[in-house]
């Protein structure tokens, strides 16, 4: 049984949303309604840089779509995953081959085998967990819906 | 819009005490006001027509209007989210709206309900009357008896509802068991926490899917304000099958599959996106801020109630002018075992007796108490009094009233937190002047 716990440390998170700048999601769908969409549309509205990487889109969001993340022509600081768990081991390989600083997979995509190659690359895994959450948790306005951000900060400090 | 690059927060577990003032709020980050702001604005300022766009379409957090989110509530939605330990919370006007909109988002036209019979009477009266009117079957049962609610299923039951405490028989729901019955016919089960507060029981950590509260009861803690709370844990497997109205592409908002896209968060979007924007029964922003006010001392004024309730029933246990006291807390209550595990801390401060001479009776204690307040409500810090059988549960019938513990001469207390040698007095004094 995967630990799971490991791979949700919220100092992680936080270091991972924080330090990056370009955001490659493997799966993203141009269909507005799939939850890939949503998340890489509130990236892009946040100043991330998002790179589509889906062999069966030309582009999304006016960016072009690549069919693997050895085509995306810049460092990737976090690979986002929105596939089956199946698929998690070759993407984890390809990870590590771009030297990408994270591998982000999303609720639900819970792959072991590709935690470990990741993990022993050097690569940060964060796991069964939304990217869009984390971030509206930590830095953006998941509060203002009313959904438990789990924060007790007395610092006066960006959006409330 | 670029992100807010802050310092990471360290992990802690923080307490009860701690999250009761803090959860769900920081400092207003324009001002430094330490107080919630009270928000009374109806509208939202967009940034511009790609951020409106957004918000409407759920793929931003934003403010759009207050019948659908406000920053005032928002800090209550999430503390109490945060107490009960759900994903999240949306308020509404009333305890009953709350409810309401809980069953609508996931009920539809030919589906059933299982129910406790042993219920607070309005809440008798939205299944038996409400859901009828919307072709939603209802079948009560026993609260007590697990095999009551397993044999109670049928192929379009959707939801178990009970209350951790039933209004006013004090009969507690081996949440687990019943969570566990529920879980096995893949139905959520529904707790009503007003009587018990987050601070002495939190049904989801004993399996409960949606914890219900009346936050115009212990919650405000002061008689102040009406209003509700529904907060969800995020763990039900809303696209089991059973629940299309939640998981099939919504009519009602252009398509949208809310568990798909929103996972965890899907049930809570629809609940407000949809099923709050169409009933409309909206908390305001003052009656927010007072709940604020009164969670910030919700275990303190909790600890006061519990002990003071025990008291009290203690006494009336002891009067010849009293019997069958309801309180679960006392150490021969048939629901002890269910108070050690699941009400630790105590097992509330309401709940009933039966007063000699029956209706009669019962009447003349209500008319002669001079410190004991005779009024429609529970969980004011003020002790209460009332005659369930003539208001409260009216509208029952003779059946109705025996399932739910009401007999003629049952007097329901709302044991507040003044000195406790007053509150005995009073009955002490009503009760000689009865004779």
């Amino acid at each position: 049984m995967i630990d799971l716990a490991r791979y949700q440390d919220p100092l992680t998170i936080q270091r991972v949303l924080l330090n990056a700048s370009t955001v490659a999601i493997v799966g993203l769908s141009s269909n507005e309604l799939r939850a890939s969409n949503f998340v890489g549309y509130y990236l892009k509205r946040h100043g991330y840089r998002v790179y589509p990487v889906n062999p069966h889109e030309t582009d999304v969001f006016g960016e072009p779509s690549y069919p693997s993340l050895s085509h995306v022509p810049v460092p990737v600081d976090i690979v986002d995953v929105f596939r089956t768990p199946d698929a998690l081991p070759a993407i984890a390989r390809e990870t590590v081959a771009i030297h990408a600083g994270a591998l982000w997979c999303q609720f639900g995509v819970i792959n072991e085998e590709a935690a470990q190659i990741a993990e022993e690359a050097g690569v940060t895994v964060i796991m069964d967990r939304c990217l869009k959450v984390e971030h509206a948790r930590y830095v953006g306005r998941m509060h203002w819906l009313g959904f438990n951000t789990e924060r007790i900060t007395s610092v006066r400090s960006g959006i409330q | 819009m670029t992100a807010d690059r802050g310092v990471p927060e360290p992990a802690r577990t923080f307490g009860f005490e701690t999250r009761q003032l803090h959860a769900g709020q920081r400092p207003d980050p324009n001002t430094g006001a330490r107080a919630v702001p009270i928000f009374q604005t109806t509208s939202y300022v967009f940034e511009d027509p790609e951020s409106a766009g957004a918000y409407f379409n759920l793929q931003e957090y934003g403010n759009t209007y207050s019948r659908i989110m406000n920053p005032t509530v928002a800090v209550f939605e999430e503390r109490i989210a945060n107490l009960e330990g759900g994903a999240g919370g949306v308020a509404f006007a009333s305890g009953i709206a709350a409810q309401a909109a809980a069953l609508f988002t996931m009920l539809e036209p030919g589906d059933h309900v299982v129910s406790s019979a042993a219920l607070y009477g309005g809440s008798v009266n939205q299944f038996k009357h409400l859901l009828r009117k919307m072709n939603v079957e209802l079948t009560w049962v026993d609260p007590d008896e697990p095999d009551a609610w397993r044999q109670a299923v049928r192929p379009n039951t959707k939801v178990f509802f009970c209350e951790t405490i039933g209004n006013p028989a004090g009969n507690v729901l081996d949440i687990e068991t019943v969570a566990s019955i529920a879980h096995d016919h893949a139905v959520p089960l529904i707790v009503d926490n007003t009587f018990a507060t987050p601070y002495l029981c939190r049904p989801i950590e004993w399996g409960a899917d949606i914890v219900i509260h009346s936050a115009t009861k212990f919650i405000g803690g002061h008689g102040t304000s009406i209003g509700g709370v529904v907060v969800e844990a995020g763990t039900f497997n809303w696209s089991n099958g059973r629940f299309p109205v939640v998981a099939n592409p919504s009519p009602a908002y252009h398509g949208l599959q809310f568990h798909e896209t929103f996972g965890t968060y899907g049930y809570l979007m629809k609940l407000r996106a949809e099923t709050l924007r169409d009933l409309g029964g909206a908390l305001a922003p003052l009656n927010a801020f007072l709940f604020l006010q009164g969670v910030e001392t919700l275990s303190l004024r909790m600890q006061c109630h519990v002990e003071n309730a025990l008291a009290v029933a203690t006494f009336l246990e002891s009067h010849e002018m009293a019997s069958n006291v309801t309180y679960p807390g006392l150490p021969e209550s048939k629901y002890r075992p269910l108070v050690e595990k699941y009400l630790p801390l105590g097992a509330g401060a309401v709940f009933s007796f039966e007063c000699a001479g029956g209706r009669e009776g019962g009447q003349d204690l209500i008319r002669n108490v001079t410190l004991w307040s005779h009024l429609a409500n529970v969980g004011d810090a003020k002790s209460l009094i009332i005659h369930p059988a003539s208001t409260t549960h009216r509208q029952l019938s003779d059946a109705e009233l025996e399932a739910a513990g009401v007999r003629p001469g049952t007097i329901r207390l709302s044991v507040g937190t003044e000195s406790v040698d007053d509150l005995t007095w009073d009955l002490e004094q009503a009760f000689a002047r009865g004779r």
